[in-house]
């Protein structure tokens, strides 16, 4: 069995159990009821949103310092399937706003700062897009995730830098922050099981773009070819 | 519960979306792959 089949059977499996905790093992929140249950979407979500920068900046540092289209092709492919999981955590997170604060979005520190970082994802997609040299579309992508993972610790920092409508956080977050233990083994769970399901598309990704790189290089040589035969 | 709901559904149907959209860029460029392979081996029949 090929090893990206059986880590797709992993993420499948920790899912299916993420899923079991969240709806049934871990217990209902007094204060919010149910509905508290988005939670464990909603910080799963965001986590992957500042997973998949580390990563596409972490790739795009190393690609401007030697120059390997391959890492360029797996800091973009950070990038998009990061932007999914940024899309998920603040659909989710409105949605989760709407029966507790009343209102689906407010420009509050911690809000803004997440919203700014799904125009960075945006940005960063239309760069690649609109630049059709492959060097400069590698060169210039990479400056703009680097510069735009600046809004990473922002978005971490803004609830505790600030008085926010948005939650105090969960970890680390004084004295009065914290969860029930199964609540935390649904969290992990559900971190786990997004943070899987995220390495899986973003290899699934890398192959993709790869392909498509093999492509157009086929499509050169062609090109090439034809202007021999002329 | 229907906001739990609701919350669900977005986020299982914009992660189904995104892989179906992948799957199909996937087929798109493996086709284009065979295609450009045939013309390379034969390359006085590009149609064929």
């Amino acid at each position: 069995m090929k090893l990206q089949t059986l880590f797709a059977l992993l993420t499948f499996v920790v899912m299916l159990a993420a899923l079991y905790a969240i709806f049934i093992y871990a217990p209902t929140e007094l204060t919010m009821g149910v509905v508290q249950r988005i939670f464990y979407f909603h910080v799963s979500s965001d986590w992957i949103s500042f997973l998949a920068i580390f990563f596409a900046v972490t790739y795009s540092i190393r690609f401007l310092m030697t120059g390997e289209r391959e890492l360029d092709t797996k800091a973009a492919a950070a990038f998009e399937v990061g932007f999914i999981f940024c899309t998920l955590g603040i659909v989710s997170g409105m949605i989760w706003a709407k029966p507790v604060w009343g209102i689906w979005w407010t420009w509050d520190p911690r809000l803004t700062s997440m919203f700014v970082l799904w125009l960075i994802y945006i940005g960063y997609l239309m760069l690649r897009r609109l630049l059709e040299s492959p060097e400069q579309r590698a060169r210039l992508s990479a400056v703009f995730g680097i510069l735009g993972a600046v809004d990473v610790p922002i978005i971490y920092m803004s609830n505790r830098w600030w008085r926010t409508q948005h939650p105090q956080p969960v970890m680390g977050g004084g004295e009065s922050s914290g969860l029930e233990p199964q609540m935390w083994v649904a969290f992990f769970l559900a971190l786990t099981a997004f943070t899987l399901f995220y390495l899986y598309l973003w290899k699934i990704r890398c192959n993709l773009e790869q392909t498509t790189e093999t492509v157009e290089t086929l499509q050169r040589q062609i090109e090439i070819r034809l202007k021999e035969a002329r | 519960m229907n906001y739990l709901f609701a919350a669900c559904a977005v986020i299982w149907f914009l992660l189904f979306a995104y892989v179906f959209t992948i799957a199909k860029r996937q087929q798109k460029i493996q086709d284009e792959l065979a295609r450009i392979q045939e013309l390379l081996d034969h390359p006085r029949n590009p149609g064929k």
